[in-house]
């Protein structure tokens, strides 16, 4: 992405890091992407509580700025490992919408063809090898595409998004340890948004800080508000740089929180009422980075208005699209188990 | 083929295999636990380290999971990793990768994706190694969509089935036989493949199939030379791939022959044998059986340490002779 | 537009929900937020928040009545918003729900309830496998070579294990020139039969159907019974080598014995007034002397089976019973035992339940021989088809009077013929003899059967 030219970084010298490193048409973009995802998840769970949505899903509405913050600085062929609350990464990774919104229909125009669903939403041509509804399934995964990158010279980073409830896995300990040891060009993204399911990270994780972890794996481990569009993606510039440098990999910890409950069988008995009510109000990733933006000369509540109205059109379109394509034929059930043989 | 043939043991051969591979291919890259200097936990990869380098014969952590997780992810970027388990047995810790991720990343990403992993499992039982180091879990895999697995029984198979594993665009597993490295056979020089999914008949026969994987393959052609002073002549269909199994190649030998056996050293139940018997049952050629179905498998335990209790868990060429006997003079 | 209050999808495979409780009334001010209802499902109970603040109206949504996900239960006019009186129409219908058989690997129900033919692996052919050779062991292999070669499966005997027929045995009968036939093309519901043989049929049905004028006959479909008694009754003729033994019994004594003891009958308290507790038929006494006679010669109470003779300790007597459509062959068990009265009552509630088909197989299951009458019919006499596994049937004529020859005199005297059907391999010509002397026996000597 080309960055703000000079004149304009010096107007800006006192801002915070994206305000300095992008210009306002990304910033807007950035706005719109945020948008988009948190309706996308709403119109998914609009679709999914109406029955045109078969099975579960875990929405990641609250965690928009993370998702977006850790892409900004990833280039289309970067690659990420997605987790079961992924449909904000996959968004943030370029994907568009509407093949979301029909892979959630169990349509052949999805993502997938209708095989994976929310759990496994992917876009590899965008770099996003899949969410994956194993936790923390994906982190050695990323790790093995780091080490493709390294082999082949591409120069590529490769994200692994995980939650809270990963970081206990014995797949996170190996695989943090072999990317550390041959200094890959991974960054591990820990999603801390507070349960793992019901059970809070202060029940189930020895260590205060998940970022704590990145000591014993001799890398840099780094905390920052997941709420933050600015800050999440200031810790993403400089784990891309030192990835991309040879430096090997890093943890960032994004401290964040889910509105919602874990999936779509979720009684809310944790939390409270109150809680949640508070991050919603007065921590809310889009609200705060709405109000930064205006306040900083970026937009007015015109231009928001006009991006709200957008995203509504691309939501609304996306299901019309998903609604009109086509079931896959159940004489096809067998197919993609395999690679099939020319 | 042109190709001067040399005996070779079935180490060597995988080792050849493995060193074509690499020179034939730059993706191709082998990682595993102490796989480098110490050349493999039963030097297959022998001195590769020397002759490709630290990077493209990598040791791994002792990380079997995230191992495989990494060898999937190399996979699916475009790299052709085979990925050595020291033991079988180890397959117990990287079950999630293979069989929720290496499996499904095809079928569930809609056929955007490919897996083309390739992993080695030293399998078996007759070294002394005990319950946690001479499974057989092939069987395991088997039951897996998404994953191939194969069982040379000579070295002539187990390099050409590598060499097909390695240019097969799905994940492979193979599952090699401890007590079959040393054994010596025929290997051709340079490039060949034998197909993945293909029986073979070892010998011909009239009165009885045996259906044999692996080190079994020997046994029952031992049984079948000593069944000819006899009279008996036993058939040894070579099953080679488990997934996906080549039904017709048995169907036809139980055709021919009106009688069926199968005979791997997996724990009896569950497995192979009740896959290619309820397969023939199935079969057209279930009204060309002129007797009942025979399984000779490994027995309900885990393996023993004491030798002699060690080779009486898993079957053995005495126990074939009489069961075939029996099966082809009607005692059963 | 008011906002919808829908009944959301709370569970992965629900389809339908429950409202178990409201916490709103209609005309009630909500706030967003607010719980506005709970949905119980067999897991848990949820509580559903109200979407949008405002007035609750048009509360379609009863507790405790089953309603599809995505269906309104009621509607939130914000403030100001005018209500009408009719309901608004809701945007979205549920397509997945709607199709409850989506993601289930069951088929519908039209296909679950096709025909057993029509399912995968079952070919209609398998059908039409001899019936016979259901409790035969044999190899899939010899069944099918016999099948192929025309050869009956059960006239073969095994050399395999357990008497199993394997290829060698069919091999052996084809060489040994063993009769091909045609098998029996056996109906394809064939009730459990533990019979062996089956038969040959000459014609084939179109064979049959074509000697006939269209439209001069009616084609009656074989139920059940007509299909036993058809498979039994061949099965039987073609396996089992009968000869028969005829001799006339004068009756005059058992019928005056038979008088006497029904005169004597005591007289019991009924619905229809006072009844005899018994009346003897002719054909009860010919039972207990049927049953007698076998005792007397154990030898002949024997059943056929390839390794052995079977012995039988009890003489079981079976009477055939005609009943509309068929004939079936209720056991009288021990009737040597029994005294005259227990089998003639006995006899009577077997036949009234044989008629309206309600006995028990094990009623009419076994038996070591059996009885069959047709001298109600004043048949004189008559040959009748063993019933395996019994190795005699004894037919038995009508008592009439007849021109005798006694001590040089003719004299009147009450004759009724019988014939005793025996199976060769079990009963030999002299063993019939005597079995059929001891019963003419005690039918002509009547006082026999009372102690």
């Amino acid at each position: 992405m080309a960055t703000a030219s000079k004149a304009v970084a010096d107007s800006r010298a006192n801002l915070p890091f994206v305000y300095r490193q992008y210009s306002a048409e990304q910033l807007k973009q950035v706005l719109y992407k945020m948008y988009l995802i948190r309706r996308f998840e709403e119109g998914a769970e609009e679709s999914y509580m109406r029955g045109l949505i078969h099975g579960t899903m875990h929405l990641s509405i609250g965690q928009e700025a993370s998702a977006m913050g850790i892409c900004m600085p990833l280039a289309e062929d970067d690659q990420i490992t997605s987790t079961h609350r992924g449909h904000g990464h996959c968004i943030a990774k370029g994907a568009e919408v509407k093949r979301m919104f029909a892979e959630f229909f169990g349509k052949t125009t999805g993502y997938c063809k209708g095989r994976g669903g929310s759990m496994h939403i992917a876009d590899v041509a965008k770099g996003n090898l899949g969410a994956n509804g194993i936790v923390g399934g994906g982190i050695p995964i990323a790790v093995g595409a780091a080490l493709s990158s390294k082999m082949m010279k591409t120069g590529k980073v490769v994200v692994s998004f995980f939650g809270d409830g990963a970081n206990n896995e014995g797949a996170f300990h190996e695989a943090l340890n072999m990317a550390a040891v041959w200094k890959l060009p991974v960054i591990f993204v820990c999603e801390n948004n507070g349960y793992g399911m019901s059970t809070s990270t202060a029940r189930s994780t020895a260590v205060k800080n998940i970022a704590d972890r990145a000591a014993a794996y001799s890398m840099p481990g780094v905390i920052v508000n997941g709420n933050i569009f600015s800050e999440v993606a200031e810790a993403s510039h400089k784990a891309v740089e030192r990835a991309r440098a040879g430096e090997g990999p890093t943890l960032i910890e994004s401290k964040t929180y889910r509105h919602r409950g874990h999936s779509k069988s979720d009684r809310n008995r944790y939390r409270t009422k109150e809680e949640i009510e508070d991050w919603m109000s007065n921590r809310d990733p889009i609200t705060l980075f709405e109000s930064e933006l205006r306040e900083f000369g970026f937009i007015d509540d015109k231009g928001i208005e006009a991006i709200r109205e957008a995203v509504a059109k691309e939501i609304a379109d996306g299901i019309e699209f998903a609604k009109a394509s086509p079931s896959p034929d159940v004489s096809e059930t067998g197919n993609y188990v395999y690679t099939e043989q020319a | 083929m042109d190709a001067m043939v040399r005996e070779l043991s079935y180490a060597q051969a995988i080792q050849e295999a493995m060193a074509i591979a690499m020179d034939m291919d730059e993706r191709v890259f082998l990682m595993g636990e102490d796989i480098g200097v110490y050349g493999g936990a039963f030097q297959v990869t022998g001195d590769l380290v020397d002759r490709y380098g630290a990077d493209r014969v990598l040791d791994t952590p002792i990380s079997e999971l995230g191992g495989a997780g990494v060898a999937v992810g190399a996979a699916v970027t475009g790299m052709r990793p085979i990925f050595e388990f020291q033991f079988s047995d180890f397959a117990t810790l990287a079950m999630e990768q293979i069989v929720n991720q290496a499996a499904k990343m095809r079928f569930m990403l809609g056929g955007e994706v490919s897996v083309p992993v390739v992993m080695r499992f030293p399998a078996g039982s007759g070294t002394g190694a005990a319950a946690q180091h001479s499974q057989s879990l092939e069987a395991w895999l088997g039951h897996v969509p998404g994953l191939k697995v194969i069982q040379p029984a000579t070295p002539y198979d187990a390099k050409g089935m590598l060499l097909a594993a390695v240019a097969d665009p799905d994940p492979v597993m193979i599952f090699e036989h401890k007590l079959l490295y040393k054994a010596k056979g025929p290997v051709p020089e340079g490039y060949y493949t034998v197909p993945i999914g293909k029986a073979d008949i070892r010998r011909e026969g009239r009165d009885l199939t045996i259906v044999a994987t692996s080190i079994m393959v020997q046994k029952a052609l031992d049984a079948a030379a000593a069944l000819e002073a006899e009279g008996i002549d036993v058939e040894v269909v070579d099953l080679r791939t488990i997934r996906p199994m080549d039904k017709q190649t048995v169907i036809d030998s139980v055709k021919k022959t009106s009688r069926l056996m199968c005979v791997y050293e997996a724990v009896k139940t569950l497995g192979i044998g009740a896959e290619v018997s309820a397969m023939i049952a199935e079969s057209e050629a279930f009204d060309y059986l002129d007797a009942p179905i025979v399984r000779l498998g490994g027995a309900e335990t885990p393996i023993p340490y004491n030798p002699e209790l060690e080779k009486a868990t898993v079957p053995q060429v005495p126990g074939i002779i009489v069961a075939a006997r029996d099966l082809v003079k009607g005692v059963r | 537009m008011p906002t919808e209050v829908i009944l959301p999808k709370v569970d992965m495979d629900m389809a339908t929900g429950q409202i178990s409780r409201w916490f709103a009334t209609e005309g009630q001010q909500v706030k967003k937020g607010d719980v506005l209802f709970e949905i119980e499902t067999d897991k848990a109970a949820m509580e559903i928040d109200a979407p949008a603040s405002g007035i609750l109206r048009d509360v379609t949504g009863k507790e405790g009545v089953d309603i599809a996900v995505g269906a309104p239960v009621a509607w939130i006019y914000a403030d100001g918003e005018v209500y009408g009186d009719k309901a608004p129409i809701s945007p979205l219908v549920g397509e997945m729900s709607a199709r409850p058989t989506e993601g289930d690997a069951v088929p519908p129900t039209s296909q679950r309830e096709a025909s057993p033919s029509a399912l995968p692996g079952i070919s209609p052919a398998r059908g039409e496998i001899d019936p016979s050779s259901a409790g035969r062991r044999a190899t899939p292999l010899a069944r099918r070579l016999a099948r192929e070669a025309g050869l009956i499966l059960s006239a073969i005997s095994g050399t395999g294990p357990h008497g199993r027929v394997v290829k060698a045995d069919i091999d052996a009968a084809v060489a040994g020139g063993a009769k091909a036939e045609p098998a029996a093309k056996a109906p394809a519901e064939v009730p459990t039969s533990t019979a062996s043989a089956p038969a040959v049929k000459a014609m084939s049905d179109d064979q049959v159907l074509k000697l006939f004028e269209a439209g001069s006959y009616e084609l009656v479909p074989h139920d059940n019974m007509r299909k036993t008694i058809a498979c039994r009754l061949v099965e039987a003729k073609s396996t089992i080598p009968h000869f028969y033994l005829t001799l006339d019994c004068e009756l005059d004594a058992l019928l005056a014995l038979r008088s006497q003891l029904n005169v004597a009958a005591p007289m019991k308290k009924t619905d229809k007034g006072d009844a005899p507790v018994y009346k003897l038929s002719v054909n009860d006494m010919v039972i207990k002397a049927m049953a007698m006679a076998l005792k007397a010669v154990p030898d002949a109470n024997a059943s056929w089976t390839e390794s052995a003779m079977v012995k039988h300790r009890h003489a079981d007597v079976g009477v055939a019973v005609s009943i509309p459509g068929g004939l079936i062959t209720p056991i009288i068990r021990k009737a040597d035992e029994k005294t005259l009265s227990t089998i003639s009552n006995e006899m009577k509630d077997l036949a009234s339940r044989a008629r309206s088909r309600k006995l028990k197989p094990e009623e009419y299951q076994g038996g070591t021989t059996a009885v069959s009458n047709l001298g109600m019919f004043s048949i004189k006499d008559f040959a009748a088809v063993i019933n395996p596994p019994h190795a005699t049937i004894l037919a038995v004529g009508a008592g009439e009077e007849r021109a005798v020859v006694k001590n040089g005199e003719i004299k009147i005297a009450t004759v009724m013929s019988v014939t005793l059907s025996t199976d060769h391999r079990a009963v030999d010509g002299a063993l019939g003899a005597e079995l059929l002397v001891a019963f003419k026996n005690l039918i002509e000597n009547p006082m026999g059967m009372l102690v």
